[in-house]
């Protein structure tokens, strides 16, 4: 079936005056046309009963939409997030029914406190036994709407066209997230009168952005001009909109120094002059205690996490707050903004570099290196460069980034080595951090990993995952091995669950409670894949070993065994303030 | 901050959503999640043919109503929200009662009832009688006191339905919503027209 050319046709005949012509297609058909009009190139799925119409359809279009076999659902979703956050657009997933679909809601919950884009498409059981409690029915809507952007379900074939258009807009358009579609089986098979897909760009009920307002923006500014220590904080909302360039203009003209939250990493390269470094719980010295010294706040696309911020009523109170976003709610949610710019910061920031001053704050920018050098005499320079005992993640960040140059994109997991790869991976581009900030998925960066490299297939993609969360998604290797797809694994390997350890050693009396884990010789399960493998121990092997996986034609995983009782420092220790900040 | 934002009381929200299945679950879990407790919900059509209306009755601090109410605008099918305090809509409530006919038909003065209570029977058959009152809460709860000793077999109380006293409809705030490009004026909340009042520090 010469499939790709139904809408076509259809759509160039669409334009003419005349009486459009219908094809009759099957729901499932209509849905893959409608992927491939969104610019659809992956979707990673699983099949299973109630979706095997589409499965059916899917095997005409195997040349057309390249389809990932997952092992697990979630791991297809994590996916669908990798490749939605390095590639900038839509993630696709496909589950069934019941079991296939709720194994998507972890990844769910992660995309929408993440704003990740993704479109994920179920079977659903035939209409006519909704209520029954049929073989794999579960009531999907009804358990995704809490982690949803929109979710819907289609009962009638006739409605596909229409919704997947506006599944796509609403899950890429204002704050991104995941849509969820629920296509009975009866939809699936049912045959209509197809006349074409037309992309949606509006809803009536729906504002993806606020208007800007320009009385916003003078005040915002006029704070700006007379500030003396301003702060810029930014978040990932800066790479959701695409405005790394508008960013970088704004940063640079104000004279600004600005720190980032872990989503927002790499929206300016790290060895930006004016990136002072991560905020948060686990982030840098300065940014944190001058956050509560800053006379002016500038806050750009983030919203104010319980990690950014500590203890909200000791959280920068002395300054007034600006607050760009596209998301009203987020306005005055956590933390009172004196000017609330309203808006997609790609078209707020060009108004608001025009309206600010050329300046530059060289005293208040020396206040936060000096902070960075209390930093790296109490807890950097011994955690990248240690010259005895076992290895640590910094040592293994740092000789990556020797190596990588800062050009690869980094996936983590969730604990202490995502804080550390977090605080010390070298980013020179935006959309080289992929991981799970708000949910804090272990899990994810294996099969993110996959999707990060489908999403930009000529970067390097290296994740970096620990030996608790390794274990949550290691299913996964086997769709690396059956995708062939080019991942580089690091496994940093302390015997822990790391982070709850640090916590049980730091508030607990190091009473170490089911946080010792063991793990299975890794590099053999690799191999068991067919994926190469390599595990050390000391730190004489350390670079010559992390050549050899980057260099190495396909998938590597190498294991590294570091420190099991290193803590990541600084912390800001919760219940405190940012200025509370521990170095040690 | 402002102290009386801080302050419980009873607050009406209006919400213009479009008919869909599932809108009901999606704005009621945006109390549940956050362990507020709804007071009185009500679904009704609107002014507008196709665009419902929800009344929503909860008692909490003016900020935590404000930052409801932009969780729900921000669902894809929910066209705007407003609150307002008791004292700025125009609210009732609708209540009947069941009481055996025997027992009212001796022993009260059924005249000097339905006058003083704005009550009037719905049903009069022999074995039990249905008065209806509609009003505030006070009202219709009185009308239980007074019943209550003469054997109250049945009381069920309606949601709360509110009008706005200052408004002036949505249907050219809908006619906005239906351009591709909507004017200002209904691009956002309410609440942002007031500048100052609402982002101070």
């Amino acid at each position: 079936m010469e499939t790709q050319t139904i809408t076509q046709e259809i759509g160039a005949i669409t334009t003419d005056a005349v009486k459009t012509p219908t094809i009759e297609v099957s729901g499932s058909v209509a849905l893959l046309e409608a992927l491939i009009v969104e610019g659809v190139e992956t979707i990673f799925g699983y099949p299973g009963g109630a979706i095997m119409p589409i499965y059916d359809a899917l095997y005409d279009y195997k040349e057309k939409l390249n389809h990932i076999l997952v092992r697990h659902e979630q791991g297809g979703i994590h996916a669908g997030q990798g490749y939605a956050r390095t590639s900038g657009k839509v993630g696709v997933v496909f589950a069934t029914s019941g079991p296939g679909a709720t194994n998507l809601v972890t990844g769910l919950a992660d995309a929408q406190i993440d704003s990740t884009p993704l479109v994920c498409i179920t079977g659903q059981v035939f209409a006519h036994l909704l209520g029954t409690d049929a073989f794999q029915e579960t009531d999907v809507i009804n358990i995704t709407t809490p982690v949803t952007k929109w979710n819907y379900q289609v009962t009638d074939a006739t409605e596909i066209p229409e919704v997947i258009a506006k599944a796509f807009y609403i899950a890429k358009s204002g704050r991104p997230g995941p849509v969820l579609i629920d296509i009975t089986k009866n939809a699936q098979i049912q045959k209509f009168d197809y006349d074409g897909y037309i992309k949606c760009n509006h809803i009536r009920s729906y504002r993806p952005k606020p208007i800007v307002r320009q009385q916003y923006i003078q005040q915002a500014a006029e704070l700006i001009n007379q500030a003396k220590k301003p702060f810029i904080i930014w978040g990932q909302g800066v790479i959701l909109g695409s405005a790394e360039q508008e960013f970088k203009t704004f940063v640079e003209k104000s004279g600004i120094p600005a720190a980032w939250t872990i989503l927002g990493a790499g929206a300016i390269p790290t060895d930006h002059p004016q990136n002072v470094g991560m905020l948060g719980m686990h982030g840098n010295y300065g940014p944190n205690v001058l956050t509560n010294e800053c006379d002016v706040l500038i806050a750009i696309g983030m919203r104010f996490d319980d990690r950014v911020t500590g203890r909200l009523d000791k959280y920068a109170k002395q300054a007034k707050v600006i607050h760009l976003d596209i998301d009203p709610a987020e306005i005055d949610k956590n933390v009172k903004s004196a000017v609330p710019v309203w808006g997609d910061c790609k078209e707020t920031l060009p108004l608001l570099t025009a309206a600010v001053e050329a300046k530059q704050h060289d005293e208040w920018l020396a206040l936060f290196n000096d902070y960075t050098r209390k930093e790296i005499e109490a807890v950097i320079h011994d955690e990248l460069n240690p010259t005895s005992g076992e290895m640590t993640m910094g040592e293994v960040i740092k000789q990556l980034n020797d190596i990588t140059k800062g050009e690869a994109v980094i996936v983590t997991d969730v604990g202490q080595h995502q804080m550390v790869a977090c605080r010390y991976a070298k980013l020179n581009k935006t959309r080289s951090n992929v991981t799970s900030g708000g949910l804090g998925t272990m899990g994810f960066a294996l099969p993110a990993a996959i999707g990060a490299k489908f999403g930009a297939q000529d970067r390097t993609v290296v994740a970096i995952i620990g030996d608790g969360g390794f274990q949550m998604t290691l299913q996964e290797l086997g769709t690396i091995m059956q995708s062939k797809v080019d991942v580089k694994i690091i496994i940093l390997n302390n015997r822990f669950l790391g982070m709850v350890r640090q916590w049980q050693e730091l508030f607990n009396e190091r009473r170490y409670s089911f946080v010792d884990i063991q793990s299975p010789d890794f590099v053999m399960v690799a191999k068991g894949y067919g994926i190469a493998g390599k595990m050390i121990d000391q730190r004489a092997d350390l670079t010559t070993s992390l050549h050899e996986m980057i260099d190495h034609k396909g998938s590597f995983l190498l294991e590294v065994m570091v420190t099991k009782e290193n803590n990541v420092f600084p912390m800001v220790p919760q219940g405190c303030s940012v200025s509370e900040i521990r170095l040690k | 901050m402002e102290t009386q934002d801080n302050e419980k009381q009873e607050y009406n929200i209006t919400v213009y959503t479009e008919n869909q299945i599932g809108l009901l679950n999606r704005i009621a879990i945006i109390f549940t999640r956050r362990k507020i407790n709804i007071d009185s919900l009500n679904t009704s059509p609107s002014e507008i043919e196709s665009i419902h209306r929800f009344n929503i009755v909860i008692t909490e601090s003016e900020e935590v109503v404000r930052k409801l109410t932009r969780q729900i605008e921000k669902q894809v099918e929910v066209l705007k929200v407003y609150y307002h305090t008791n004292a700025d809509v125009i609210w009732q409530e609708l209540a009947l009662y069941k009481v055996s006919t025997d027992v009212i038909a001796e022993q009260v003065s059924v005249e000097r009832l339905l006058r003083e209570n704005g009550a009037r029977a719905v049903v009069i058959r022999k074995d039990y009688t249905v008065f209806e009152t509609t009003g505030h809460r006070e009202e219709t709860d009185a009308l239980i006191k007074i019943l209550q000793p003469y054997g109250l077999i049945e009381f069920v109380r309606s949601a709360r339905v509110a009008i706005i006293k200052n408004s002036e409809g949505f249907n050219s705030k809908l006619r906005e919503f239906e351009r591709l490009e909507p004017g200002e004026d209904v691009v956002e909340n309410e609440y942002l027209n007031k500048g100052q009042k609402v982002f101070t520090m």
